[in-house]
Protein backbone atom coordinates (compact mmCIF):
# COMPACT_ATOMS: atom_id res chain seq x y z
CA UNK A 1 0.00 0.00 0.00
CA UNK A 2 1.38 3.40 -0.90
CA UNK A 3 1.73 5.59 2.16
CA UNK A 4 0.15 8.99 2.69
CA UNK A 5 2.28 12.15 2.72
CA UNK A 6 3.05 13.65 6.10
CA UNK A 7 1.15 16.79 5.13
CA UNK A 8 -2.08 14.94 4.28
CA UNK A 9 -5.10 16.54 5.93
CA UNK A 10 -8.11 14.22 6.18
CA UNK A 11 -11.42 16.03 5.71
CA UNK A 12 -15.07 15.11 5.62
CA UNK A 13 -16.56 16.22 2.32
CA UNK A 14 -19.89 18.04 2.34
CA UNK A 15 -22.57 15.45 2.77
CA UNK A 16 -20.54 13.43 5.26
CA UNK A 17 -21.05 14.12 8.93
CA UNK A 18 -19.28 12.69 11.92
CA UNK A 19 -21.37 13.08 15.02
CA UNK A 20 -22.28 11.66 18.35
CA UNK A 21 -25.65 10.00 18.53
CA UNK A 22 -26.80 10.61 22.09
CA UNK A 23 -29.83 8.36 21.79
CA UNK A 24 -27.73 5.33 20.85
CA UNK A 25 -24.63 6.31 22.83
CA UNK A 26 -22.49 5.93 19.76
CA UNK A 27 -20.46 7.97 17.29
CA UNK A 28 -21.49 7.71 13.67
CA UNK A 29 -20.24 8.66 10.27
CA UNK A 30 -23.18 9.69 8.12
CA UNK A 31 -23.49 9.90 4.37
CA UNK A 32 -26.51 10.00 2.12
CA UNK A 33 -28.55 6.90 2.95
CA UNK A 34 -25.57 5.52 4.84
CA UNK A 35 -24.79 5.14 8.52
CA UNK A 36 -21.51 3.76 9.79
CA UNK A 37 -21.07 3.09 13.46
CA UNK A 38 -17.62 4.06 14.67
CA UNK A 39 -16.01 1.87 17.31
CA UNK A 40 -14.06 3.59 20.12
CA UNK A 41 -10.76 3.59 18.24
CA UNK A 42 -12.35 4.90 15.04
CA UNK A 43 -14.08 7.55 17.15
CA UNK A 44 -10.71 8.68 18.54
CA UNK A 45 -9.24 9.05 15.08
CA UNK A 46 -12.24 10.67 13.46
CA UNK A 47 -12.60 13.16 16.31
CA UNK A 48 -9.13 14.38 15.40
CA UNK A 49 -10.06 14.86 11.75
CA UNK A 50 -11.02 18.50 12.04
CA UNK A 51 -9.95 19.56 8.56
CA UNK A 52 -6.83 21.24 9.99
CA UNK A 53 -4.68 18.52 11.54
CA UNK A 54 -2.27 16.62 9.32
CA UNK A 55 -1.88 12.90 9.56
CA UNK A 56 1.36 13.42 11.51
CA UNK A 57 -0.47 15.54 14.08
CA UNK A 58 -3.31 13.04 14.30
CA UNK A 59 -0.92 10.16 14.91
CA UNK A 60 0.97 12.24 17.49
CA UNK A 61 -2.23 12.95 19.36
CA UNK A 62 -3.09 9.25 19.30
CA UNK A 63 0.21 8.29 20.90
CA UNK A 64 -1.04 10.11 23.98
CA UNK A 65 -4.22 8.04 24.03
CA UNK A 66 -2.92 4.60 23.09
CA UNK A 67 0.01 2.68 24.50
CA UNK A 68 1.89 2.56 21.21
CA UNK A 69 4.39 4.70 19.35
CA UNK A 70 3.83 6.65 16.15
CA UNK A 71 5.55 4.06 13.97
CA UNK A 72 3.07 1.43 15.13
CA UNK A 73 -0.02 3.62 14.94
CA UNK A 74 0.62 5.32 11.61
CA UNK A 75 0.06 2.34 9.29
CA UNK A 76 -3.22 1.46 11.01
CA UNK A 77 -4.48 5.01 10.74
CA UNK A 78 -3.46 5.19 7.10
CA UNK A 79 -5.19 2.00 6.08
CA UNK A 80 -8.26 3.08 8.02
CA UNK A 81 -8.39 6.44 6.23
CA UNK A 82 -7.67 4.96 2.82
CA UNK A 83 -10.54 2.56 3.32
CA UNK A 84 -12.82 5.47 4.23
CA UNK A 85 -11.68 7.35 1.15
CA UNK A 86 -12.73 4.40 -0.96
CA UNK A 87 -16.16 4.68 0.63
CA UNK A 88 -16.11 8.41 -0.21
CA UNK A 89 -16.35 9.26 3.49
CA UNK A 90 -13.11 11.27 3.72
CA UNK A 91 -10.93 13.16 1.30
CA UNK A 92 -7.18 12.94 1.70
CA UNK B 1 -3.71 -0.65 19.19
CA UNK B 2 -6.73 -2.47 17.88
CA UNK B 3 -7.51 -1.80 14.25
CA UNK B 4 -10.17 0.90 14.07
CA UNK B 5 -13.35 0.00 12.45
CA UNK B 6 -16.49 1.54 11.05
CA UNK B 7 -19.22 -0.95 10.40
CA UNK B 8 -22.27 -0.27 8.30
CA UNK B 9 -25.10 -0.36 10.81
CA UNK B 10 -26.81 -3.74 10.52
CA UNK B 11 -30.51 -4.01 9.76
CA UNK B 12 -32.27 -3.93 13.07
CA UNK B 13 -34.78 -6.52 14.15
CA UNK B 14 -38.33 -5.27 14.14
CA UNK B 15 -38.58 -4.01 17.68
CA UNK B 16 -39.37 -0.41 18.53
CA UNK B 17 -35.77 0.69 18.33
CA UNK B 18 -35.64 4.38 17.53
CA UNK B 19 -36.27 5.16 13.85
CA UNK B 20 -33.34 6.21 11.71
CA UNK B 21 -35.16 8.02 8.93
CA UNK B 22 -38.02 10.45 8.54
CA UNK B 23 -39.57 11.16 5.15
CA UNK B 24 -41.22 14.56 5.44
CA UNK B 25 -43.63 15.00 2.56
CA UNK B 26 -43.83 18.74 2.88
CA UNK B 27 -46.35 19.19 0.09
CA UNK B 28 -48.02 17.26 -2.69
CA UNK B 29 -47.70 20.24 -5.02
CA UNK B 30 -45.28 19.63 -7.87
CA UNK B 31 -44.59 21.22 -11.25
CA UNK B 32 -44.23 17.77 -12.82
CA UNK B 33 -46.91 15.15 -13.36
CA UNK B 34 -44.93 11.93 -13.42
CA UNK B 35 -46.75 8.82 -14.52
CA UNK B 36 -44.90 6.79 -11.88
CA UNK B 37 -45.41 9.16 -8.97
CA UNK B 38 -45.94 7.35 -5.69
CA UNK B 39 -48.04 10.12 -4.21
CA UNK B 40 -51.59 8.97 -3.50
CA UNK B 41 -54.28 9.54 -6.10
CA UNK B 42 -56.06 11.82 -3.69
CA UNK B 43 -53.40 14.39 -3.06
CA UNK B 44 -53.55 16.79 -0.17
CA UNK B 45 -54.11 20.45 -0.96
CA UNK B 46 -52.07 23.42 0.09
CA UNK B 47 -54.64 24.60 2.60
CA UNK B 48 -54.37 21.27 4.43
CA UNK B 49 -50.57 21.47 4.79
CA UNK B 50 -48.85 21.73 8.16
CA UNK B 51 -47.51 25.15 9.03
CA UNK B 52 -43.88 26.04 9.58
CA UNK B 53 -43.94 25.82 13.36
CA UNK B 54 -45.50 22.38 13.36
CA UNK B 55 -42.89 20.99 10.97
CA UNK B 56 -40.15 22.48 13.13
CA UNK B 57 -41.59 20.82 16.19
CA UNK B 58 -41.79 17.52 14.30
CA UNK B 59 -38.12 17.79 13.31
CA UNK B 60 -37.05 18.55 16.89
CA UNK B 61 -39.07 15.61 18.21
CA UNK B 62 -37.65 13.34 15.53
CA UNK B 63 -34.08 14.30 16.42
CA UNK B 64 -34.76 13.70 20.12
CA UNK B 65 -36.23 10.31 19.32
CA UNK B 66 -33.11 9.28 17.40
CA UNK B 67 -33.92 10.00 13.76
CA UNK B 68 -30.68 10.44 11.83
CA UNK B 69 -31.64 11.17 8.23
CA UNK B 70 -34.36 13.65 7.35
CA UNK B 71 -35.63 13.48 3.78
CA UNK B 72 -37.35 16.69 2.74
CA UNK B 73 -39.66 15.48 0.04
CA UNK B 74 -43.03 15.94 -1.61
CA UNK B 75 -44.35 16.59 -4.26
CA UNK B 76 -41.78 19.28 -4.79
CA UNK B 77 -40.53 20.38 -1.36
CA UNK B 78 -39.17 23.69 -2.64
CA UNK B 79 -42.73 24.70 -3.51
CA UNK B 80 -42.94 25.50 0.22
CA UNK B 81 -41.90 29.08 0.83
CA UNK B 82 -40.41 28.08 4.18
CA UNK B 83 -38.09 25.40 2.77
CA UNK B 84 -34.92 27.25 3.77
CA UNK B 85 -36.18 27.96 7.27
CA UNK B 86 -37.22 24.32 7.72
CA UNK B 87 -33.85 23.09 6.46
CA UNK B 88 -31.98 25.39 8.80
CA UNK B 89 -33.99 24.23 11.77
CA UNK B 90 -33.52 20.55 10.91
CA UNK B 91 -29.80 21.04 10.54
CA UNK B 92 -29.59 22.91 13.84
CA UNK B 93 -31.28 20.10 15.73
CA UNK B 94 -28.66 17.71 14.33
CA UNK B 95 -30.53 15.93 11.54
CA UNK B 96 -28.76 14.91 8.35
CA UNK B 97 -30.78 16.77 5.75
CA UNK B 98 -31.49 15.43 2.28
CA UNK B 99 -33.56 17.40 -0.22
CA UNK B 100 -35.48 15.19 -2.64
CA UNK B 101 -36.36 17.42 -5.55
CA UNK B 102 -37.42 17.49 -9.19
CA UNK B 103 -34.99 20.41 -9.58
CA UNK B 104 -37.67 22.56 -11.18
CA UNK B 105 -38.35 25.95 -9.70
CA UNK B 106 -35.20 25.89 -7.58
CA UNK B 107 -33.32 29.11 -8.29
CA UNK B 108 -29.60 29.65 -7.77
CA UNK B 109 -30.45 32.04 -4.95
CA UNK B 110 -32.47 29.33 -3.22
CA UNK B 111 -29.60 26.87 -3.63
CA UNK B 112 -27.24 29.35 -2.02
CA UNK B 113 -29.65 29.86 0.84
CA UNK B 114 -30.04 26.10 1.31
CA UNK B 115 -26.28 25.71 1.33
CA UNK B 116 -26.03 28.38 3.98
CA UNK B 117 -28.82 26.70 5.96
CA UNK B 118 -26.71 23.55 6.24
CA UNK B 119 -28.35 21.26 3.70
CA UNK B 120 -26.23 18.11 3.52
CA UNK B 121 -27.27 16.38 0.34
CA UNK B 122 -29.49 16.72 -2.73
CA UNK B 123 -31.32 13.97 -4.52
CA UNK B 124 -32.57 14.89 -7.96
CA UNK B 125 -35.16 12.82 -9.77
CA UNK B 126 -34.21 11.79 -13.29
CA UNK B 127 -36.91 10.48 -15.58
CA UNK B 128 -34.94 9.93 -18.76
CA UNK B 129 -31.56 10.60 -20.36
CA UNK B 130 -32.93 13.09 -22.89
CA UNK B 131 -35.74 15.51 -23.50
CA UNK B 132 -38.01 13.19 -25.46
CA UNK B 133 -38.18 10.39 -22.93
CA UNK B 134 -38.33 12.80 -20.00
CA UNK B 135 -41.28 14.66 -21.53
CA UNK B 136 -43.17 11.41 -22.01
CA UNK B 137 -42.66 10.43 -18.38
CA UNK B 138 -43.26 13.75 -16.65
CA UNK B 139 -46.17 14.92 -18.78
CA UNK B 140 -44.74 18.40 -19.41
CA UNK B 141 -42.08 19.82 -21.72
CA UNK B 142 -38.56 21.08 -21.22
CA UNK B 143 -37.88 19.46 -17.85
CA UNK B 144 -34.71 17.64 -18.88
CA UNK B 145 -32.74 20.77 -19.78
CA UNK B 146 -33.80 22.42 -16.53
CA UNK B 147 -32.77 19.37 -14.53
CA UNK B 148 -29.39 19.34 -16.20
CA UNK B 149 -28.83 23.02 -15.39
CA UNK B 150 -29.95 22.39 -11.83
CA UNK B 151 -27.60 19.42 -11.41
CA UNK B 152 -24.66 21.51 -12.54
CA UNK B 153 -25.61 24.35 -10.19
CA UNK B 154 -25.84 21.86 -7.31
CA UNK B 155 -22.43 20.36 -8.00
CA UNK B 156 -20.86 23.80 -8.52
CA UNK B 157 -21.86 24.66 -4.95
CA UNK B 158 -20.13 21.60 -3.56
CA UNK B 159 -23.29 19.71 -2.65
CA UNK B 160 -23.11 15.95 -3.00
CA UNK B 161 -25.66 14.92 -5.60
CA UNK B 162 -27.55 11.68 -6.04
CA UNK B 163 -29.69 11.09 -9.09
CA UNK B 164 -32.76 9.02 -8.49
CA UNK B 165 -33.87 7.27 -11.66
CA UNK B 166 -37.12 5.39 -11.36
CA UNK B 167 -37.16 2.77 -14.08
CA UNK B 168 -40.13 1.46 -16.06
CA UNK B 169 -41.04 0.55 -19.61
CA UNK B 170 -40.88 4.14 -20.88
CA UNK B 171 -37.22 4.61 -19.95
CA UNK B 172 -35.76 1.14 -19.39
CA UNK B 173 -33.79 1.39 -22.65
CA UNK B 174 -31.92 4.40 -21.29
CA UNK B 175 -30.29 2.96 -18.17
CA UNK B 176 -26.71 3.11 -19.53
CA UNK B 177 -27.33 6.61 -20.90
CA UNK B 178 -28.70 7.79 -17.57
CA UNK B 179 -25.60 6.45 -15.86
CA UNK B 180 -23.43 8.38 -18.34
CA UNK B 181 -25.46 11.53 -17.68
CA UNK B 182 -24.94 11.07 -13.94
CA UNK B 183 -21.19 11.09 -14.50
CA UNK B 184 -21.43 14.08 -16.84
CA UNK B 185 -23.52 16.03 -14.30
CA UNK B 186 -20.97 15.34 -11.56
CA UNK B 187 -23.27 13.24 -9.38
CA UNK B 188 -21.54 11.00 -6.86
CA UNK B 189 -24.28 8.45 -6.82
CA UNK B 190 -27.21 7.19 -8.86
CA UNK B 191 -30.10 5.09 -7.71
CA UNK B 192 -31.53 2.86 -10.40
CA UNK B 193 -34.82 1.98 -8.77
CA UNK B 194 -37.47 0.02 -10.55
CA UNK B 195 -40.94 1.39 -10.03
CA UNK B 196 -42.86 0.32 -6.98
CA UNK B 197 -46.49 0.12 -7.98
CA UNK B 198 -48.45 2.40 -5.62
CA UNK B 199 -50.43 5.51 -6.21
CA UNK B 200 -50.14 6.84 -9.75
CA UNK B 201 -47.69 4.10 -10.66
CA UNK B 202 -50.26 1.40 -9.90
CA UNK B 203 -52.84 3.26 -11.93
CA UNK B 204 -50.40 3.35 -14.86
CA UNK B 205 -48.93 -0.09 -14.35
CA UNK B 206 -50.02 -1.38 -17.75
CA UNK B 207 -47.94 1.32 -19.45
CA UNK B 208 -45.02 1.09 -17.05
CA UNK B 209 -44.38 -2.62 -16.48
CA UNK B 210 -41.06 -3.55 -18.07
CA UNK B 211 -40.45 -6.80 -19.95
CA UNK B 212 -38.43 -9.49 -18.27
CA UNK B 213 -35.71 -9.42 -20.91
CA UNK B 214 -35.26 -5.69 -20.44
CA UNK B 215 -35.03 -6.08 -16.68
CA UNK B 216 -32.39 -8.79 -17.06
CA UNK B 217 -30.45 -6.59 -19.43
CA UNK B 218 -30.44 -3.66 -16.98
CA UNK B 219 -29.06 -5.96 -14.29
CA UNK B 220 -26.11 -6.69 -16.58
CA UNK B 221 -25.77 -3.05 -17.58
CA UNK B 222 -25.65 -1.96 -13.96
CA UNK B 223 -23.09 -4.60 -13.11
CA UNK B 224 -20.84 -3.57 -15.96
CA UNK B 225 -21.13 0.14 -15.14
CA UNK B 226 -20.44 -0.47 -11.45
CA UNK B 227 -17.12 -2.10 -12.22
CA UNK B 228 -16.15 0.48 -14.79
CA UNK B 229 -17.09 3.48 -12.64
CA UNK B 230 -15.86 2.29 -9.25
CA UNK B 231 -14.59 5.28 -7.31
CA UNK B 232 -16.33 7.72 -9.69
CA UNK B 233 -20.00 6.91 -9.32
CA UNK B 234 -21.76 4.77 -6.75
CA UNK B 235 -24.61 2.85 -8.36
CA UNK B 236 -27.35 1.53 -6.11
CA UNK B 237 -29.96 -0.58 -7.82
CA UNK B 238 -33.35 -1.94 -6.82
CA UNK B 239 -34.79 -4.50 -9.19
CA UNK B 240 -38.51 -5.05 -9.69
CA UNK B 241 -40.17 -7.56 -7.44
CA UNK B 242 -42.88 -8.57 -9.89
CA UNK B 243 -40.19 -10.83 -11.33
CA UNK B 244 -38.55 -11.78 -8.03
CA UNK B 245 -38.54 -14.99 -6.04
CA UNK B 246 -38.70 -13.46 -2.59
CA UNK B 247 -39.98 -10.07 -1.54
CA UNK B 248 -37.82 -7.30 -0.22
CA UNK B 249 -37.72 -6.26 3.39
CA UNK B 250 -40.02 -3.31 2.90
CA UNK B 251 -38.67 0.00 4.17
CA UNK B 252 -36.50 -1.86 6.68
CA UNK B 253 -39.59 -3.37 8.26
CA UNK B 254 -42.92 -1.92 9.31
CA UNK B 255 -42.38 0.48 12.20
CA UNK B 256 -38.75 -0.62 12.43
CA UNK B 257 -36.52 1.92 10.71
CA UNK B 258 -38.40 4.82 9.16
CA UNK B 259 -41.58 6.80 9.14
CA UNK B 260 -43.27 9.26 6.81
CA UNK B 261 -45.36 12.29 7.54
CA UNK B 262 -47.84 13.48 4.90
CA UNK B 263 -48.30 17.17 4.01
CA UNK B 264 -51.29 17.42 6.34
CA UNK B 265 -49.48 15.68 9.21
CA UNK B 266 -50.50 12.03 9.18
CA UNK B 267 -47.68 9.81 10.38
CA UNK B 268 -47.28 6.65 8.32
CA UNK B 269 -45.01 3.61 8.71
CA UNK B 270 -44.44 3.81 4.95
CA UNK B 271 -45.46 6.39 2.39
CA UNK B 272 -47.92 3.97 0.76
CA UNK B 273 -49.50 2.85 4.03
CA UNK B 274 -52.63 4.93 3.61
CA UNK B 275 -53.82 2.40 1.07
CA UNK B 276 -54.56 0.17 4.06
CA UNK B 277 -57.83 1.83 4.91
CA UNK B 278 -58.67 0.26 8.25
CA UNK B 279 -55.55 1.56 9.95
CA UNK B 280 -55.88 4.55 12.22
CA UNK B 281 -53.03 6.95 11.45
CA UNK B 282 -52.30 9.49 14.13
CA UNK B 283 -51.55 13.06 13.22
CA UNK B 284 -48.49 15.00 14.33
CA UNK B 285 -50.96 17.77 15.13
CA UNK B 286 -52.24 15.70 18.06
CA UNK B 287 -49.27 13.54 19.06
CA UNK B 288 -45.52 13.78 19.29
CA UNK B 289 -43.39 11.72 16.92
CA UNK B 290 -42.20 9.71 19.94
CA UNK B 291 -45.75 8.82 21.01
CA UNK B 292 -46.67 7.87 17.49
CA UNK B 293 -43.61 5.66 17.09
CA UNK B 294 -44.05 3.76 20.32
CA UNK B 295 -47.81 3.78 20.92
CA UNK B 296 -49.87 4.32 17.79
CA UNK B 297 -51.89 1.30 16.67
CA UNK B 298 -50.97 1.75 13.01
CA UNK B 299 -47.25 1.42 13.76
CA UNK B 300 -47.88 -1.62 15.90
CA UNK B 301 -50.21 -3.33 13.44
CA UNK B 302 -47.52 -5.09 11.38
CA UNK B 303 -44.48 -4.60 13.52
CA UNK B 304 -42.32 -7.69 13.94
CA UNK B 305 -43.82 -11.07 13.11
CA UNK B 306 -46.76 -11.58 15.50
CA UNK B 307 -49.37 -10.40 12.94
CA UNK B 308 -48.34 -13.05 10.42
CA UNK B 309 -50.32 -15.95 9.09
CA UNK B 310 -49.35 -18.75 6.70
CA UNK B 311 -47.15 -19.03 4.74
CA UNK B 312 -45.05 -16.40 6.53
CA UNK B 313 -45.60 -17.51 10.11
CA UNK B 314 -43.82 -20.82 9.65
CA UNK B 315 -41.28 -19.57 7.12
CA UNK B 316 -37.58 -19.48 7.89
CA UNK B 317 -37.26 -16.14 6.10
CA UNK B 318 -39.85 -14.41 8.28
CA UNK B 319 -37.30 -12.36 10.18
CA UNK B 320 -35.33 -11.70 6.99
CA UNK B 321 -38.00 -10.03 4.88
CA UNK B 322 -40.82 -9.73 7.46
CA UNK B 323 -43.24 -10.98 4.82
CA UNK B 324 -42.41 -8.21 2.36
CA UNK B 325 -44.64 -5.26 1.68
CA UNK B 326 -48.03 -4.99 3.42
CA UNK B 327 -49.33 -2.46 0.94
CA UNK B 328 -48.48 -4.67 -2.02
CA UNK B 329 -50.05 -7.66 -0.25
CA UNK B 330 -53.23 -5.66 0.20
CA UNK B 331 -53.26 -4.18 -3.29
CA UNK B 332 -52.78 -7.51 -5.03
CA UNK B 333 -54.30 -10.09 -2.67
CA UNK B 334 -56.86 -8.08 -0.73
CA UNK B 335 -55.35 -8.87 2.67
CA UNK B 336 -52.35 -7.02 4.11
CA UNK B 337 -51.53 -10.02 6.33
CA UNK B 338 -50.91 -12.25 3.35
CA UNK B 339 -47.38 -12.85 2.16
CA UNK B 340 -46.25 -10.22 -0.32
CA UNK B 341 -47.18 -11.77 -3.70
CA UNK B 342 -43.63 -11.17 -4.87
CA UNK B 343 -42.90 -14.31 -2.79
CA UNK B 344 -42.95 -17.70 -4.54
CA UNK B 345 -44.78 -19.13 -1.51
CA UNK B 346 -47.70 -16.78 -2.08
CA UNK B 347 -50.67 -18.35 -3.88
CA UNK B 348 -50.91 -15.10 -5.82
CA UNK B 349 -47.32 -15.27 -7.04
CA UNK B 350 -47.94 -16.81 -10.46
CA UNK B 351 -50.72 -14.32 -11.06
CA UNK B 352 -48.23 -11.56 -10.41
CA UNK B 353 -45.86 -13.01 -12.97
CA UNK B 354 -48.72 -13.31 -15.44
CA UNK B 355 -49.67 -9.67 -14.93
CA UNK B 356 -46.09 -8.63 -15.51
CA UNK B 357 -45.78 -10.65 -18.69
CA UNK B 358 -49.16 -9.65 -20.09
CA UNK B 359 -48.79 -5.95 -19.39
CA UNK B 360 -45.20 -5.66 -20.46
CA UNK B 361 -45.72 -7.39 -23.78
CA UNK B 362 -48.31 -4.88 -24.97
CA UNK B 363 -47.14 -1.79 -26.82
CA UNK B 364 -46.85 1.39 -24.79
CA UNK B 365 -49.84 3.63 -25.27
CA UNK B 366 -48.91 7.10 -24.08
CA UNK B 367 -52.46 8.29 -24.61
CA UNK B 368 -53.50 5.89 -21.87
CA UNK B 369 -51.09 7.29 -19.30
CA UNK B 370 -52.80 9.09 -16.44
CA UNK B 371 -50.35 11.83 -15.55
CA UNK B 372 -50.73 12.75 -11.94
CA UNK B 373 -52.79 15.75 -11.12
CA UNK B 374 -55.36 17.14 -8.75
CA UNK B 375 -58.65 15.78 -9.97
CA UNK B 376 -61.81 17.80 -9.87
CA UNK B 377 -64.80 16.20 -8.23
CA UNK B 378 -66.44 13.84 -10.71
CA UNK B 379 -63.47 13.67 -13.01
CA UNK B 380 -62.17 10.48 -11.44
CA UNK B 381 -65.38 8.53 -12.09
CA UNK B 382 -65.29 9.58 -15.70
CA UNK B 383 -61.78 8.18 -15.96
CA UNK B 384 -60.32 11.57 -16.71
CA UNK B 385 -57.47 13.04 -14.76
CA UNK B 386 -57.39 16.78 -14.99
CA UNK B 387 -54.18 18.74 -15.28
CA UNK B 388 -53.04 20.26 -12.02
CA UNK B 389 -53.46 23.93 -11.51
CA UNK B 390 -50.19 25.76 -11.32
CA UNK B 391 -48.41 24.24 -8.37
CA UNK B 392 -47.61 27.60 -6.84
CA UNK B 393 -51.04 29.14 -7.01
CA UNK B 394 -53.27 26.28 -6.11
CA UNK B 395 -56.59 27.29 -4.65
CA UNK B 396 -58.11 25.30 -1.84
CA UNK B 397 -60.17 22.46 -3.28
S1 LIG C 1 -42.54 11.69 -9.00
FE1 LIG C 1 -42.68 13.45 -10.44
S2 LIG C 1 -44.75 14.28 -10.07
FE2 LIG C 1 -44.28 12.91 -8.32
S3 LIG C 1 -43.47 14.30 -6.79
FE3 LIG C 1 -41.72 13.45 -7.94
S4 LIG C 1 -41.30 14.96 -9.58
FE4 LIG C 1 -43.34 15.42 -8.76
S1 LIG D 1 -43.43 -16.77 3.04
FE1 LIG D 1 -43.50 -14.74 3.96
S2 LIG D 1 -41.69 -14.65 5.26
FE2 LIG D 1 -41.40 -16.41 3.87
S3 LIG D 1 -40.22 -15.59 2.15
FE3 LIG D 1 -42.39 -15.44 1.61
S4 LIG D 1 -43.01 -13.37 2.26
FE4 LIG D 1 -41.05 -13.85 3.28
Amino acid sequence: MSGLDDGTVPRFPRGVKFREDKVRGQHMLLGPERIFNADPVATQILSLCDGKRTIVEIVDALTEVFAADAATIRPDVESFLIDLRQKQLVTL
Amino acid sequence: MVLPHVAEAAAQPASPQPPIGLLAELTHRCPLRCAYCSNPLEMETRSAELDTETWKRVFSEAADLGVIHLHLSGGEPTARRDIVELTRHASQVGLYTNLITSGLGVTDAMLDALHDAGLDHIQLSMQGADGAVTDAVVGTRGAFERKEAFARAVVARGFPLTLNAVIHRLNIGQVPLMIEKAVAFGAGRIEIAHTQYYGWALKNRAQLMPARADVDRTIEEVKEARERLAGILTIDAVFPDYYAKYPKLCNGGWGARTLSVTPSGLALPCHAAQTIKHLDFWSVRDHSIGEIWTSSPAFDAYRGTSWMKEPCISCERRTVDLGGCRCQALALTGDPRNADPACIKSTFHSELGDIAVAESSAAVNLAAVAYRGFSRPGAEQAGVVVAPRSPYTERPA
